[in-house]
């Protein structure tokens, strides 16, 4: 046991440097982009006393080096800093957005994940019939659409033609459960569109990679039925590689949202960050470049952790 | 008379072949094939790889491996013919009526669950027992078996256990349903000489005390000699001699099987000591980053058109000993002379005459050849590579190499897939010997053959030495192999070299206690052997 917690204790430790260097590299590299929330604030006419002004107002002549460690300083302490374009604090208004995106994603995924699987476990046992052929040219066909072609195909046929969702998917506090579920039904639609298939075909790989092995003749000579030996004896040997993919598509679920959220209007993370990026607002770009970064490095480092513990030769050593 | 549990008539069975770039071929692996097995008795089936041994015993199961299918004839099991039965009927007969212990327990038990589960599994799913009961039954058989802890040993995962243990395991959980059938599939083949000695006497216990019957598919005969009441000899998928186990072994009527029973006719008289080719002189070696010598102070030697044989189990160090010597892991301490002159422990730094005169032949010629290269190109490639030999000259080369491996002109247009198991270890020793080493390497060289096949090759080897005076370094497990070919031998355990000497001092007494355990445990083809062999070992640790 001392071995895995080492293991995952590496891991973790691995992940806050990452971290770090992502940090530097978030700060350093919206800093090199030209232009400023100054010259957004003001315009192409402004004149540049008017725009020394500004920036010396918000901070932005400072040297970069202090301004990083302050920046840095600020985020281990949950302080986010200042909106340069409405001295909204940024902590508060991204708590709300977060929320929203991981409402969203939480619901793609409690659909995608055990569909995806149940979809690769089923592809996997008719492996080269009509089945397998079916689903994965479905799935197939879904990732391969673009996000915004297959959000306005199915706002079409399930919210203008048929009637069953609304195409604007704004939620906000004090709506019910149900109504909110209502309300997102649509972006999560299409999120399992995109998410599936990766997940799916993965499962079918890892599974039809595990049936090759001896132990599943001798499960098949035990009599098992043909599930029994996929769920009981396959799937436990292809839990590793299933859930790296799967923790990957939760991360993309997060950070990979953007558009699915301008077609649908969702006030969630993605929209947030593509209006400061307009407004040259660079300590929210940046907040937001921190909280994607960190969903993603968890996600992965949990992916890793779990296929650690899936593996009974770390779990148990001699 | 006791009553007939199997009865196989006329069994033929077909699986369709797809080779590359041709038509699908149909091939009849097994063609009227009748036999039968009593309640309680041992039917051994014997043959070479490719006999039908394994698919025959499958077919008792109904079950064919890709896509092999039972397509005439009758599998009588309890008095009706399982050829019939459904998918439901079949999954309802395998694991309560006949279980299957496969060759190799590493790979036939689910490393993700622990021994318990996967013992007691086929009694929860076919309802025979309650949990408690199966395990019960499972730890029984566990001692019976003679695991340690029988208690605990089913909360360990398959990694956590060794081959033999898990070999005994595959049994307990064969016998754990208690089925009418098992089929035993080379359950000691994989397993080193005094660990199957032990394996093969647990089962042989487990059957008798639980009564049920069984079919033991092996291609060593001594060893079917000890368990099976009858034997069935096949030879591509036909019958060829099918009788009781006494008459076969003494009394063998098909030209054949007199072959299988007498192999291992080879007479090799050890020559004298001379002045050594190669000398490794207290070499020690560890792999790079650990802190343990895989190689413990070895000093060996070899002379000229002389075989030196490196006798062990797995895991005593014999290849990498070979691994030192070639340079492919640097001694760490010693020295190594070849022809007098000392060779650089590290590979990179040899010169290229170094690396011509000492050459290797693996145990799996399979995957030692490029499957992509003809066998003239295999072969032509260390004549051009030592010797700069192009276009005719070359060609004239491989065939003379090719005449001295017995095969003829055509097979130099051959690939590797189109060769038998034999053949490609024959291009395997012409590759070595195109580039007129004076020491050629054979680690475990005849492991992967069958047995007559083993013996042609091993012909082979000592008539290329009587001509070409070339020395062998032989790596093998196997001592009756030892005793065929060579004029001096080193016995290893754990990296070290316990007993070394000329054959005849080291193969007679007094013998040190690990070179008996070995010499002990080879089996000898007559019934009863096993027996003995217990017996002798319990008097004398009982005299201890």
């Amino acid at each position: 046991m001392n071995s895995v917690l080492k293991l995952v204790a590496q891991r973790i430790a691995l992940g806050l440097l990452l971290l770090l260097a992502v940090s530097i590299l978030i700060f350093f590299g919206i800093e090199a982009l030209p232009g400023d929330a100054a010259q957004a604030m003001l315009g192409q006419s402004a004149t540049p006393e008017a725009l020394a002004n500004l920036r010396h107002q918000m901070g932005l002549d400072q040297p970069e080096l202090p301004r990083y460690f302050h920046w840095l300083g600020g985020l281990l302490t949950g302080d986010l800093g200042k909106s340069l374009t409405n001295g909204e604090d940024i902590a508060a208004a991204i708590g709300n957005r977060l929320g929203n995106t991981l409402f969203l994603a939480f619901w793609a995924a409690i659909f995608a994940v055990p569909l995806a699987i149940l979809l690769g476990l089923l592809a996997a046992r008719h492996a080269g019939k009509w089945q397998d052929k079916l689903i994965s040219g479905v799935t197939l066909a879904t990732i391969s659409l673009p996000e915004f072609v297959a959000g306005y195909l199915v706002m079409y046929f399930l919210a203008v033609y048929w009637r069953v969702f609304p195409s604007m998917a704004m939620i906000f506090p004090g709506m019910s459960l149900w109504t909110k579920l209502n309300t997102i039904a649509l972006p999560v639609i299409v999120l399992v569109m995109v998410v599936l298939a990766h997940m799916m075909r993965m499962t079918r790989a890892a599974i039809l990679n595990v049936m090759q092995s001896a132990y599943i003749e001798t499960a098949e000579l035990k009599g098992l039925g043909p599930l029994a030996v996929v769920w009981r004896h396959a799937f436990p040997n292809a839990i590793a590689p299933v859930v790296n993919v799967v923790m990957l598509n939760l991360a993309y679920l997060v950070v990979g949202v953007v558009v699915v959220e301008v077609v649908f209007v969702y006030p969630g993370m993605g929209q947030f960050l593509v209006d400061h990026v307009a407004k040259r607002d660079l300590p929210v770009v940046q907040a937001c470049g921190m909280i994607f970064a960190a969903v993603y490095i968890g996600l992965n480092i949990l992916a890793d952790v779990i296929s650690i513990l899936a593996n009974p030769r770390l779990r148990h050593p001699k | 008379m006791a009553e007939t549990l199997l009865d196989i008539r006329n069994l033929r069975i077909e699986a369709t072949a797809y080779p590359p770039g041709e038509p699908p071929r149909n091939l009849v692996l097994v063609d009227n094939v009748s036999v039968s097995v009593k309640k309680g008795r041992v039917l051994g089936l014997i043959g070479e790889s490719g006999a039908g041994k394994s698919t025959i015993g499958l077919s008792a199961m109904a079950y064919g491996r890709g896509g092999v299918r039972l397509t005439g004839g009758e599998v009588r099991l309890n008095g009706r013919d399982i050829r019939l039965a459904d998918a439901a009927g079949l999954r309802a007969l395998r694991g309560r009526e006949v279980t299957y212990v496969a060759q190799s327990a590493a790979a036939a038990f689910n490393p993700a669950k622990r021994l318990m589960e996967q013992v007691v599994e086929t009694c929860l799913h076919h309802r025979l027992m309650s949990r408690a009961e199966a395990e019960t039954r499972a730890v029984w058989l566990f001692g019976k078996l003679g695991l340690p802890n029988p208690e605990t040993f089913g909360n360990r995962y398959p990694h956590q256990v060794s081959g033999g243990q898990l070999q005994r395991a595959m049994t307990a959980m064969a016998l754990c349903p208690k089925p009418d059938l098992v089929i035993f599939d080379e359950p000691t083949t994989a397993l080193d000489v005094t660990t199957q000695i032990d394996v093969l006497a647990a089962i042989k216990e487990a059957i008798r005390d639980t009564g049920v019957a069984a079919l033991y598919i092996t291609h060593d005969l001594a060893v079917v000699a000890q368990v099976a009441d009858d034997i069935l000899v096949l030879r591509g998928g036909k019958t060829v001699e099918y009788g009781a186990t006494g008459q076969i072994i003494s009394d063998p009527r098909a030209a054949y099987t007199r072959a299988l029973v007498s192999v291992r006719s080879i007479e090799h008289q050890e020559k004298p000591d001379a002045r050594p080719i190669l000398s490794v002189d207290h070499v020690t070696a560890r792999y790079p980053g650990t802190h343990f010598d895989v190689l413990k102070d070895v000093t060996v030697d070899v002379a000229p058109g002389q075989t030196l044989a490196i006798v062990g189990e797995s895991g005593s160090g014999k290849s990498t000993l070979a691994r030192a010597i070639t340079g492919l892991l640097p001694a760490t301490q010693g020295r190594i002379r070849f022809d007098g002159r000392e060779l650089s422990p590290d590979l990179a730094s040899r010169t290229r005459d170094d690396l011509r005169e000492l050459q290797m032949i693996y145990q799996m010629a399979d995957v030692a050849m490029n499957p992509r290269q003809t066998v003239g190109t295999i072969i032509g490639r260390p004549l051009e590579f030592y010797f700069g030999l192009k276009g005719e000259a070359r060609d004239r080369r491989v065939q003379e190499l090719l005449d001295q491996i017995e095969m003829g002109a055509g097979f130099a247009k051959r690939f590797p897939a189109e060769l038998s198991g034999g053949q490609k270890q024959r291009v395997c020793i012409a590759r070595a010997l195109a580039a007129k080493p004076r020491l050629i390497i054979c680690d475990e060289v005849t492991s992967a053959l069958d047995p007559l096949v083993a013996d042609g090759i091993l012909k082979l080897l000592l008539a290329l030495q009587a001509r070409e005076g070339v020395a062998y370094l032989f790596i093998t497990h196997d001592l009756a192999t030892v005793k065929a070919i060579a004029d001096k031998i080193a016995v290893m355990l754990k990296g070290a070299v316990v007993r070394y000497g000329r054959k005849s001092d080291v193969l007679s007494p007094p013998f040190d206690d690990y070179t008996d355990l070995l010499l002990s445990s080879v089996p000898e083809m007559k019934p009863g052997w096993l027996e003995q062999v217990l017996k002798h070992r319990r008097m004398e640790s009982a005299g201890n």
